[in-house]
């Protein structure tokens, strides 16, 4: 149910916890004050946030910082100057690990999760961005090694191609596998039945 | 002339695992060799894969802890540590001192279990049988400390969200002490027999190297990371669970290679047991569970949280939708990250060294395949 409420509504300015339907006059007996159906964030701003604004404007369309953790969202095609950028000069040389999140309700379907670390700072941040589905980012196996496999596993679970990535091929699941696991709409008992027939000779893996 | 025949072929590819001993559990390299010298190798990995995250999104936040002490099989409490540390900031709680104190001890007691297993099938495929007996001996001690404290010796689930599901036993504070005071004299037992043997220093010296840079390049975290010349540690670097207060080094070596990464895990066995040291002594009096609901519905939001695991950085990404059971549960596994580096590693060097670097990337295929 919570899924059709888009939990991840932080990038378009939060709608208004009751939209301006006619206003009830608020009762004595007021329910207590219901969690709020989006990411309540703070805005983020220190020196990287002003580099980057300088750099890349209107590219990037928040930053934001939840938990009193920092993250960045960015449009798709920014995200590795963007990387290359915080690498180069802000000394974030860590990619900790990269992986996407599936909203099918949403027009943009996946959201791509860049998490960095800077050895040099001590600090952590994520770059975030938002694709609909076919879109293919361009990998970032050209600024961190390290993003060979986590894209190849972001392929294998959710069928995001990376454009440019040297070996795009499934990394956990067989290469034959049809179906993408970690979509929403790919069911927890769902399989695929012909594989399991044809490799391992039973009837179903269940 | 004759014609040219498969003998005039250099390059020879073969297999190696999945069903193969010093692959620690299913992994397959497939190597390109050129006689005895490596020219290249492909991982296949997945054959453990279970589908750990998926199962993740359709469990509620308690029901999933115990599917992730599967994941890392001899870290288990490490990964439940990171688990419910990673809840607690959705829900941006804080277990109770005395909860904290004991993690750590558990946390601490899990990572010279970890590294003893590591220390004692790394030696086996080194060629030297001794070690892994005297290794399984010490492991076994701490096992049963586990076993006494939750009834489970392996996949423990020794935390709960909010804090610890039991007291610790009567009697704990002592084992634990009585157990690092017989454990010292037992690393010395572990380095006398090869840290300076022969056949062992010419198997692991200049074996393997990844310098800093390439550690950081491929995102290699952990021991590998240390013995490249790095003092990164997320017990210092970032805290959790009160580890600033306690007094210990980061042990670190300097060339990267294979002994190098030997040296600093003894290191940090002798480091951990003067953690439990400390934390035994001081182990507050006070409640052991927060103030966490049955039910658990963290607000809309998301949250990486990441500790350091005997393998390296281990991090649990979470998004919540304020349901019971979490949206997207990501786990960034350290040997899934650290066996990338596998082919660097072993580029140029020879067969026989790639099983000395597969030990010891110290790699769990259980956390790689997830």
């Amino acid at each position: 149910m919570a899924d059709e409420q888009n939990p991840e509504g932080s990038a378009a300015p939060p709608p208004a916890p009751k939209p301006a339907a006619p206003k009830p006059a608020p009762a004595a007996h007021a329910a207590p004050p219901k969690p709020p159906a989006v990411m309540v964030t703070t805005p983020w701003e220190s020196d990287i946030t002003q580099l980057l604004k300088d750099r890349f404007g209107a590219e990037i369309t928040e930053f934001s910082t939840y938990l009193a953790q920092n993250f960045l969202v960015a449009k798709p095609e920014t995200v590795i100057p963007i990387l290359e950028t915080l690498k180069l000069e802000l000394d974030f040389d860590y990619l900790v690990d990269v992986t996407a999140v599936d909203y099918p309700k949403r027009a943009e379907r996946f959201d791509v999760v860049y998490i960095l670390y800077s050895y040099a700072r001590n600090e952590r941040m994520r770059v975030k961005t938002m694709i609909p589905d076919g879109y293919s980012p361009a990998t970032a196996v050209t600024v961190h090694l390290a993003a060979n496999w986590l894209e190849r596993e972001v392929f294998d679970m959710f069928g995001i191609q990376f454009a440019g990535h040297p070996n795009m091929r499934r990394i956990l699941l067989p290469e034959e596998w049809q179906g993408y696991p970690l979509r929403k709409d790919y069911g927890i008992l769902q399989q695929d039945e012909g594989w399991v027939r044809e490799n391992l000779g039973i009837e179903s893996g269940q | 002339m004759p014609e040219a025949t498969f003998l005039d072929a250099t390059e020879l590819v073969i297999n190696m695992g999945p069903q193969h001993p010093s692959t620690h559990g299913v992994l397959r390299v497939i190597l390109k060799l050129d006689g005895e010298k490596v020219n290249g190798t492909e991982c296949v990995i997945g054959y453990l894969h279970r589908g750990v995250e998926k199962i993740g999104e359709n469990r509620t936040y308690q029901q999933f802890a115990p599917y992730v002490d599967r994941m890392d099989y001899v870290a288990a409490v490490s990964n439940g540590l990171g688990y419910c540390l990673a809840i607690e900031k959705l829900l941006n709680v804080e277990a109770p001192p005395r909860a904290q104190a004991v993690r750590v001890i558990l946390t601490e007691l899990n990572r010279i279990a970890s590294h003893l297993l590591w220390l004692g099938t790394h030696a086996l495929d080194i060629g030297a049988i001794t070690p892994v007996f005297y290794c399984l001996r010490e492991r076994e001690e701490v096992l049963k400390i586990f076993e006494n404290y939750c009834g489970a010796r392996l996949t423990t689930h020794a935390f709960r969200i909010g804090g610890l599901q039991y007291e610790p036993y009567d009697g704990f504070e002592e084992e634990v002490k009585k157990f690092c005071d017989w454990f010292i004299p037992k690393v010395d037992e572990y380095e006398e027999l090869l840290t300076n043997n022969r056949i062992w220093v010419g198997r692991l010296k200049g074996v393997g190297i990844l310098s800093a840079d390439e550690c950081k390049e491929y995102g290699v975290t952990g021991p590998v990371l240390r013995a490249a010349g790095v003092a990164f540690d997320l017990r210092k670097a970032q805290p959790y669970s009160g580890y600033e207060q306690y007094d210990f080094e980061i042990p670190t070596a300097e060339n990267g290679d294979t002994y190098d990464r030997y040296t600093v895990r003894m290191e940090e066995m002798r480091q951990s047991t003067r953690i439990l040291r400390q934390a035994v002594d001081r182990i507050p009096s006070g409640p052991i569970m927060g103030k966490v609901p049955k039910v658990v519905k963290p607000p809309v939001g998301e949250a990486y949280v990441s500790i350091e695991a005997p393998k390296g950085e281990l991090g649990y990404f979470i998004v919540s939708d304020n349901s019971t059971q979490p949206y997207r549960m990501r786990v960034r596994p350290p040997s899934f990250v650290n066996l990338q580096a596998l082919d660097r590693m072993v580029r140029g060097g020879l067969v026989a060294d790639v099983v000395a670097i597969i030990g010891t990337l110290d790699i769990v295929l259980g956390e790689v395949d997830r």
